[in-house]
């Protein structure tokens, strides 16, 4: 059985027969007395080498390796490293903590994330790999002609992929921080050290060989926590089989504890903490004068007495820490009601789609939960990254089957988050609610010190009601591993995969960046007559740069461009899709009319989220230009009106413009021959 | 063997069409009436949250896996396929 495979399936069986043993050795390791940290320094050293190996077996110097792998990547491997590429440090550490929280509503980014890949498919992947060009930007100028939708093409990629790349290495220095100690800026600098071994060196063809490694070592990571914690629970290892039955679980712990006494009182406390800030809101900036003299009376009035030092000190360490001026205190104040209200909120249950007291309500959350599934679903069949895979195939049918492996390496994983989520509220619900603070588990103290559980004990009976603990996303597959009591090595291995992650999607991105700078913008607009030699050089040199100045600013660990990586998919669903989907399908549509619905698309989806996500721009010094949402849509969800002006636009100015005559050739070359181009 | 380029092109674009709405009405449509349907029992899960993870997902991959074998089909008959 083992000779009958190809050469290429029996390496990467004996990488993933390697990979366990070495997993295994450290559990015998570690019961042997290895402490945890040099579990995850072994973890670290070993994957990290293991891509570097790959990278420098894979080291190239020819212009088609370096961009596309040489088109000799068979489809079932180009499925897996389009699976590694795709799914980034967030679809692996957030999305079950997303699940977990918002329960039903956190399944639109399942469900956008998976239904993108169909739209790929059927619109895109075949006609890609027919025009056999290098980048997104190239394909675009094939079909329309000029530099301008070129240029247009390249400033989107790059709007798009470049606050995604620094999300991921932001995400690289959080895991090496958590699991291995290193100083965040370090870790960021390892993350660095980690992408360039493999894409300075081979381009894509080295890219496409590490993602299929690192594909393996992340699914494994993912998976073997949730199914030890599904054994535990039900004694049978494929958690995505039999969740079902935990669920029903779930809810009947949610109708008892969600109406307890305690949780209403809880909740009850909570709102009346909310209008409390809202009144000091109210009332600015007499309410901070009041807080501060209140304060201040307070101490002299201590200091009168002979109390202790110590409680004098802590008050006016208090005094000290209020904001200083009414506008940081409307600020903070702001964030201390809203995370309030929050808490106040009637829980909702896993399983309920759409919650809400009222019919308004309900459809708002409704409406919202399909527009995300659009932006995703568009903006997965756009993003430059993922689409520049199928490039790699020998054929146009190995592009198509690609796609299918695509999924189904991706599934892999959507249908287990969602378990996963399911699994740690069971454990949650039955393990942490109604129980003493003081004999909480171990995790629960140790995430608490790193702030990502918090628990606040408001009506002060020294039990923990749900309403009174907060989890960060993050936490629920990070602490899985402890919440089931395993040993470290799988906490060590969860990191390794969450590394693996998000190096996997920062290597795609960063080579997408690349070329569209140095093959579309350089050698297609500045110097077609440049050597290939020359080529290379530029190409190298700009993914230094372009890696060295994205770990810069994650080092720098930006709030809002962490945020801003959710825009990424109605940036490029603007940009891409209705130019690349009318383009193949359309033979009417023109150079003008695909220009201007790229601009068009983009700038609305670029308008919406800052008039509704913002309200000032200190640094521009305007300010109070904030919306009312259209339809109740939210930010995230942009796309759905730039993609749709896109589309209008496209249609509307082509139209009104003649047809370039060279688009029928063009047309029928990628609609209907399987050949390569001459 | 059909060697007309302009009729595998429509079969192709039919094919395209007929999945593309069957995606829609999975991806649109019963996550829509997701409250709706939830009432209903599958596997032990809701209907609505099932479809959403796991269900639409299933179908998902059947679509791309039967446009791959038509495609596979339609190539063969106008003697497109690859060596």
């Amino acid at each position: 059985m083992f000779r009958s495979l190809t050469r290429l399936q029996r390496y990467y069986l004996i990488y993933t027969g390697g990979f366990l043993a070495f997993i295994g050795a450290l559990a015998v390791l570690e019961q042997h007395g290895m402490p945890p940290r040099w579990v995850g320094y072994a973890f670290l050293i070993f994957t990290i080498s293991m891509y570097a190996g790959i990278g420098i077996i894979s080291r190239t110097s020819d212009v088609s390796e370096y961009y596309v792998a040489g088109r000799r990547v068979p489809a079932f491997f180009n499925g897996m490293a389009t699976g590694a590429d795709w799914m980034s440090a967030a679809s692996f550490i957030g999305l079950a903590g997303t699940l977990y929280l918002s329960g039903f509503q956190g399944l639109a980014y399942v469900i956008g994330w998976t239904g993108g890949f169909v739209l790929v498919a059927l619109l895109l992947a075949p006609y890609l790999r027919r025009c056999e060009q290098y980048t997104i930007p190239d394909f675009l100028g094939a079909r329309y002609g000029g530099n301008a939708i070129r240029l247009v093409a390249v400033a989107a990629a790059i709007l798009a992929s470049f606050v995604y790349v620094v999300a991921q290495i932001y995400g690289v220095g959080v895991i090496t921080s958590r699991f291995v100690s290193l100083q965040f800026e370090i870790g960021v600098f390892v993350g660095l050290a980690g992408i360039l071994v493999c894409s300075f060196l081979g381009g894509m063809r080295a890219v496409t060989w590490t993602q299929v490694a690192q594909y393996l070592i992340l699914i494994v990571a993912y998976i073997t926590p949730v199914a030890i914690l599904s054994y535990n629970v039900t004694g049978n290892p494929v958690p995505q089989l039999v969740y079902g039955e935990v669920l029903q679980k779930v809810s009947q712990l949610e109708n008892r504890l969600f109406d307890a006494p305690a949780e209403k009182e809880v909740r009850q406390l909570f709102r009346e903490r909310a209008d409390t800030y809202a009144q000091k809101i109210m009332q600015l900036p007499q309410s901070l004068n009041h807080e501060r003299e209140l304060l201040s009376s307070q101490i002299n009035q201590l200091k009168a007495s002979d109390v202790q030092m110590r409680d004098i000190v802590a008050l006016e360490r208090q005094r000290r820490d209020l904001p200083h001026d009414p506008e940081q205190a409307k600020a903070r104040w702001e964030a201390a009601m809203f995370s309030a209200v929050e808490r106040s909120r009637q829980p909702a249950h896993h399983a309920e789609a759409f919650p809400g007291e009222t019919k308004e309500e309900r459809d708002t959350l409704r409406i919202n939960f399909l527009a995300l599934i659009f932006c995703l679903t568009v903006g997965t069949a756009a993003l430059p990254h993922v689409l520049v895979r199928y490039y790699t195939t020998p054929t146009v049918h190995e592009a198509r089957e690609s796609v299918f492996w695509s999924l189904l390496f991706i599934l892999l994983l959507y249908v287990t988050a969602p378990a996963y989520a399911v699994f740690a509220k069971y454990e949650v619900l039955s393990h942490l609610a109604d129980i003493p603070i003081a004999k909480l588990p171990g995790w629960v103290t140790a995430w608490a010190k790193v702030g990502l559980v918090s628990i606040e004990d408001i009506n002060l009976d020294g039990v923990l009601q749900l309403a009174e603990l907060s989890l960060n996303p993050d936490v629920i597959v990070l602490a899985t591993p402890e919440i089931a009591g395993m040993p470290y090595v799988v906490s060590g291995l969860v990191a390794a995969g969450g590394l693996a992650a998000a190096l996997s999607t920062a290597d795609g991105l960063l080579l997408t960046i690349t070329s569209a700078l140095s093959h579309d913008v350089y050698y297609r607009i500045i110097r077609p007559d440049a050597s290939t030699q020359f080529r290379l050089v530029i190409s190298k040199s700009m993914l230094l740069v372009v890696a060295v100045l994205a770990a810069t600013v994650a080092a720098q660990k930006p709030g809002t461009i962490l945020s801003m990586v959710a825009w990424a998919f109605s940036i490029a669903g603007s940009a891409f899709f209705p130019a690349l989907v009318l383009g193949i399908f359309w033979q009417r549509a023109t150079r003008a009319g695909a220009l201007a619905g790229m601009l068009v698309g983009v700038s609305l989806s670029l308008y919406y989220i800052l008039r509704v996500e913002f309200d000032s721009i200190p640094w521009l010094g305007v300010s109070g230009f904030r919306m009312e949402p259209w339809f109740n849509v939210q930010a995230t969800s942009a796309g759905v009106f730039g993609v749709a002006a896109g589309f209008v636009t496209i249609i509307a100015v082509s139209l009104f413009t003649k047809p370039e005559p060279s688009t029928a050739s063009f047309l029928e070359r990628i609609r209907m021959s399987n050949r390569p181009s001459p | 063997m059909n060697r007309d380029p302009q009729a595998y092109w429509r079969k192709t674009r039919r094919l395209t069409f007929c999945l593309l709405f069957l995606w829609f009405c999975i991806t649109f449509g019963s996550t829509w009436y997701a409250r709706e349907i939830n009432q209903v029992v599958i596997f032990g899960f809701p209907l609505g949250f099932y479809m959403a993870a796991q269900g639409g997902l299933v179908i998902f991959l059947l679509i791309i896996w039967w446009y791959n074998r038509c495609m596979k089909k339609i190539d063969r008959e106008f003697g497109l396929e690859e060596e």
